[in-house]
């Protein structure tokens, strides 16, 4: 029987990275909000790599910062290693990656949800949805508990239905040991949700006696360490540890391929699907055969333990083959293995059944965010806890939810992409989805979503001033640069000479210098006299916004361009049957996802341009 | 939809006109117009590929008798129910026949309104529509392989062999990005460039290819100038196998711009026999003069005759001028008397140059052989895919515009990221042109170039 316990207008469920940037936008935006966690030990974990950002991963870490979101200061503040990745692949692919301490990031992201006002974190597993008239009305709990709430974020992660695969054995089980959560999906399929099954996987952790770091290329992290939050100050912030760097070997993948019929996804024991763009180290080695060795990255899990973490092995042979195909390695031979590598089952959605505010098609006010939407990696998780988060304190006010456009921002990208056209495997954010990386990097994200963040109530007063000031300075340097002309002096022509570019024999427009590739903004200090002493921040976007002026400018030409079919609305709800030129294919995908405008349209896969073409017209004809 | 109602024949004095209705109400619209003499039966009674012979009628008046064809949904060009009225050419009747249609709530068909209608119920595809287009107005043999070869997919064949390039280029260039830790083997400078490069010249190929497509399928708008009298109406008379153009000793017969289209191997000429070109007071002359010499700049093929019978004079060296630079030929027209014309004083202001007698219809083939080498139409297959309208062209030469850009900026020192841009803008392009990626301004495009009534 269950009994009445409390209301709440927003319940989360789960607290992993999707959970707590849910709930804390939630509650920080007014809403009166509980979380639910099957552990309270267990808030933010990191059960795979104990690392936060990445190529394209970093941008959604920048962009959360940049609306408000918690996930880039707690890693700031409990980083062990900083790198920026990809530094000589240009601006638009820079990104950030720390190496972070699991232990100390877990107690710095409980700490900021207990203490958060509006907030109340509970350990307790949700089994059940409450629906009035399609229309989410309360949850209950294993212990009988019922809360009335006005609406419920779904972030159970890898938890639903979890189930755990280390060769022939299997258990039913969340990450890391935890209880996973038996109950909610039955209620979930009864609401007419869609489930399916995702697989992920996770490597080893090794013990640090065990490892002859002699043997192992070291990786440093570097020295001018930039922050995730705009909010962090640069200085003062140092790398702690160092990372390591193996190979395996053809001796290695000798091991794998002799025991892979004992894998359970190569026996046909695990049916969920995993990630294509995450392979364990025995999906590389058959799809790969061809490559002569994989790299390994080596890394410590925290300063308060002697754990490693051995990136880009994740694995669910058994444990004989485990041990078996790391001693291989060189630096590993004595390895000793502490956690096992696994991998795990889980339920999650199919995306094309939600909004692009992650709410649910068909019930009012139930949101999904993270894993549980089909994705992989907490950034992609933490992004989305965000944006549910937003609309579902947006809903209980009565206010209009808000969407994020693939112009604006990996996010929106990332929504997009999952509500539009889904997705088969679990879904890895990467720059190569975004058609206007140019315009979305990193360093920019407050500029394009910092005003967005201060209108939903997110950015504080304090930091939109500081916002604008940024801003200002910004565009006067421009301003300025762009006026400024440089006489051909021989120092100049010295420099330009030792830069490998022409030199100049009348004056030349300082930010046509710096357009050139091998000039940059900062060069031309000595020659640029009246130039005001301005924060790096600063420097950085004057110094890029001439450089790549031009590319700029033609990727928001591509963005006018694409909102013209964005602007053409279609019919909701709409019957796509009735439009005969469609291919059949076409009518189904429509008619499943409903797109709101002829730019969504032409994104599902299985609706050709011819299709496209169809609906242009037909669109026209009705008129 | 509504339905809609046009003249499906060319708007000119011909032996019969069609009247096209389709959509919903088009039998009823039949109904009211169409009076069927033999059988009693209206045409909303008539089964699908049917036809009837009988009156139209405005009330009691009869405007003309015809046959009316039905076609039932979905077997018809657009998909819809149609009706087709034969009637007796002659725009007047024709229109006011229209007109009657249109009066009882029928709506004018917009340009492209049927082939747009085919489209819509699944009939044809968008590049299928194109090429109906292209099959439409192609004059010759030639025009029509071009046209159907777009349709059966060479010209994609082409285009798809360079977006493949450019496409693997890019997923190598996404891998290396987005995997820095996975060992990917760093993209090198020089493979870019290496395919850039080869992506150019394949678009260099095609686009210069593209005046023969167009010529191949439009016809050479061809001016025959030169002085009054050197027999550029025998060279046309020659050129068209009949006589159209008058012609006399008397220097100035020819006053106006005679047209007249002749097919020349794989091409089509519109030829325009013009009024000499040499000053005169004779007003009614002088506008034909006038009218030669805009001839003369507009057209694609200059075929400039001189009589090689005289010396050569400054009006043959002022014209020789106007064609330097141009795709014209000197046909060096040969009379009875001994060869006086020294050519070899203008003859770096032609392409090319033959000798022909205009009067004994001699040297034909030698002007047919060096036309087709001027439009590359030697080795020129025209089922091997060619551009074949201003759409694709513009596609391709913006494709081509933009890894030209990418391989300068490559060269310049840009970042990868940077030329990447570059090389997806061209990527789209391609993948426009082959109708791979929708946009509006595609689907605009292809059926802004229809006519009414198609």
């Amino acid at each position: 029987m269950s009994h009445y316990i409390d209301s709440y207008d927003v319940a989360v469920i789960g607290a992993g990275h999707a959970g707590v940037e849910a709930a804390l936008a939630a509650a920080r935006l007014g809403a009166k909000t509980v979380m639910f966690t099957i552990s309270l030990d267990n808030i933010a974990n990191m059960p795979c790599n104990p690392s936060i950002g990445g190529t394209a991963k970093g941008h959604l870490v920048r962009e959360i910062d940049a609306l408000g979101g918690e996930m880039g200061k707690a890693a700031d503040a409990c980083f062990i290693q900083s790198r920026m990745l990809n530094r000589g692949k240009g601006p638009a692919v820079h990104s950030l990656r720390v190496q972070a301490d699991r232990v100390k990031y877990h107690n710095h992201m409980k700490k900021v949800c207990e203490m958060q006002e509006n907030l109340d974190v509970k350990q307790a597993e949700v089994t059940e949805i409450l629906t009035e008239n399609g229309t989410v009305t309360g949850i209950v709990t294993h212990l009988g508990g019922e809360y009335r709430v006005k609406t419920a974020i779904i972030a159970t992660g890898t938890y639903l239905k979890g189930l755990i695969h280390v060769g022939d054995v299997s258990y039913e089980s969340g990450p890391d040991s935890t209880l996973p959560a038996r109950g909610l999906s039955d209620s979930l399929r009864g609401l007419g949700i869609n489930l399916r099954r995702f697989k992920t996987g996770t490597p080893s952790r090794v013990h640090r006696r065990s490892i002859d770091f002699d043997k192992l290329e070291i990786q440093h992290g570097d020295g001018d360490i930039q922050p995730f939050s705009f909010e962090t100050p640069r200085e003062g912030l140092e790398n702690i540890v160092l990372c390591y760097v193996a190979y395996t070997n053809e001796e290695t993948h000798k091991v794998i391929r002799e025991n892979i019929h004992r894998s359970p996804m190569y026996s046909g024991r695990i049916e969920g699907i995993g990630p294509r763009y995450c392979p364990s180290i025995e999906d590389k080695i058959v799809r790969f055969s061809e490559r002569p060795r994989h790299q390994l990255f080596i890394e410590p899990m925290g300063l308060d333990t002697e754990e490693f973490y051995l990136q880009g092995m994740s694995s669910s042979l058994p444990e004989d083959v485990q041990i078996a195909f790391l001693r291989t390695i060189k630096g590993l031979e004595r390895v000793e293995i502490m956690r096992n590598a696994y991998a795990i089952e889980y339920d999650c959605c199919d995306p094309q059944d939600l909004r692009h505010t992650l709410e649910f098609k068909n019930i009012r006010g139930l949101y999904g965010a993270g894993q549980f939407n089909g994705t992989s990696g907490y950034e992609e998780a933490a992004a989305q806890g965000l944006v549910a988060g937003i609309n579902a304190a947006r809903y209980c006010k009565g206010e209009e939810g808000i969407t994020l456009s693939r112009s604006s921002s990996y996010i929106g990208t990332l929504i997009d992409d999952l509500v539009i056209k889904g997705c088969l495997d679990p879904y890895r954010m990467m720059t190569s989805r975004s058609e206007y990386r140019l315009l979305l990097r990193q360093d920019n994200a407050d500029e394009r979503l910092t005003p967005l963040g201060y209108e939903i109530g997110l950015i504080s007063e304090e930091r939109y001033k500081l916002f604008h000031v940024k801003q200002l300075q910004i565009k006067q340097e421009i301003a300025r640069v762009k006026a400024k002309t440089l006489s051909p002096t021989a120092e100049l022509n010295k420099l330009l000479t030792e830069k490998g570019t022409a030199e100049i024999s009348t004056g030349v427009k300082m930010s046509d210098l710096i357009r050139r590739p091998q000039i940059s903004y900062e060069d031309l200090k000595p020659f640029d006299a009246k130039r005001p002493e301005l924060p790096y921040e600063v420097r950085e976007q004057v110094g890029l916004q001439i450089e790549y002026e031009g590319y700029i400018e033609r990727q928001l030409a591509e963005v006018e361009h694409v909102k013209k079919l964005e602007n053409k609305r279609l019919p909701q709800p709409f019957d796509y049957n009735e439009i005969k030129g469609l291919s059949l294919e076409a009518q189904e995908k429509l008619n499943r996802v409903q797109p709101e405008n002829i730019g969504q349209a032409s994104r599902i896969s299985g609706v050709s341009p011819a299709d496209v073409s169809v609906l242009i017209i037909w669109l026209a004809a009705r008129k | 939809m509504s339905t809609v109602a046009a003249i499906s024949t060319p708007r000119a004095q011909g032996g019969i006109s069609v009247i096209r209705i389709s959509g919903e109400d088009a039998l009823s619209a039949a109904d009211r117009i169409f009076k069927p003499l033999s059988r009693n039966i209206l045409p909303s009674e008539m089964e699908g590929y049917t036809c009837a012979y009988g009156k139209i009628v405005n009330g009691s008046e009869v405007l003309d008798d015809g046959v009316l064809t039905v076609f039932r949904a979905p077997k018809s060009y657009t998909g819809e129910d149609v009706v087709e009225i034969s009637c007796h050419g002659g725009i007047f009747v024709t229109e006011q026949i229209l007109r009657l249609i249109l009066d009882g709530g029928i709506k004018a068909a917009g340009a492209g309104e049927f082939t747009k209608r085919a489209f819509l119920n699944g009939k044809m595809s968008l590049t299928q529509a194109e090429a109906v287009m292209d099959i439409i107005s192609a004059d010759g043999n030639a025009g029509l392989r071009c046209a159907e070869s777009l349709r059966e997919g060479a010209l994609f064949r082409r285009i798809k062999k360079v977006s493949d390039g450019m496409l693997k280029l890019l997923g190598s260039l996404a891998a290396w990005v987005d995997y820095p830790d996975d060992d990917i083997p760093a993209v090198e400078e020089y493979e870019i460039s290496a395919v850039l490069e080869a992506g150019i010249a394949d678009l260099d190929k095609l686009l210069s290819s593209y005046e023969s497509g167009r010529i191949v399928r439009e016809g050479a708008d061809t001016a025959i100038v030169g002085r009054p009298n050197v027999g550029k109406s025998t060279l046309m008379n020659l050129l068209a196998g009949c006589e159209r153009s008058i012609v006399s000793d008397t220097a100035g017969t020819t006053r106006d711009v005679v047209e007249e289209s002749v097919r020349l191997g794989d091409i089509v000429l519109r030829l325009s026999d013009t009024a000499g070109i040499h000053d005169t007071d004779d007003t009614v002359e002088s506008i034909g003069v006038d009218r030669a010499r805009k001839k003369l700049d507009a057209a694609d093929l200059i075929l400039a005759v001189f009589d090689a019978g005289s010396e050569i004079t400054s009006e043959d060296r002022e014209l020789a001028e106007k064609c330097r630079g141009r795709n014209a030929i000197a046909v060096l027209n040969k009379s009875d008397l001994e060869h006086r014309f020294d050519f070899s004083e203008i003859s770096d202001c032609f392409k090319d140059n033959v000798t022909v007698s205009a009067e004994k219809g001699e040297g034909l083939e030698r002007l047919v052989s060096a036309v087709e080498k001027l439009y590359g139409m030697t080795g020129f297959a025209p089922d091997m895919g060619v551009l074949s309208n201003e759409r694709q062209r513009s596609c391709a030469e913006r494709a081509r515009l933009c890894f030209r850009e990418a391989l300068d900026a490559l060269k310049a020192g840009a970042t990868f990221d940077a030329v990447t841009i570059l090389i997806d803008d061209g990527e789209n392009s391609l993948l426009e042109l082959t109708g791979e990626k929708a946009s509006e301004a595609v689907v605009d495009e292809v059926f802004s170039r229809f006519c009414v009534g198609k």
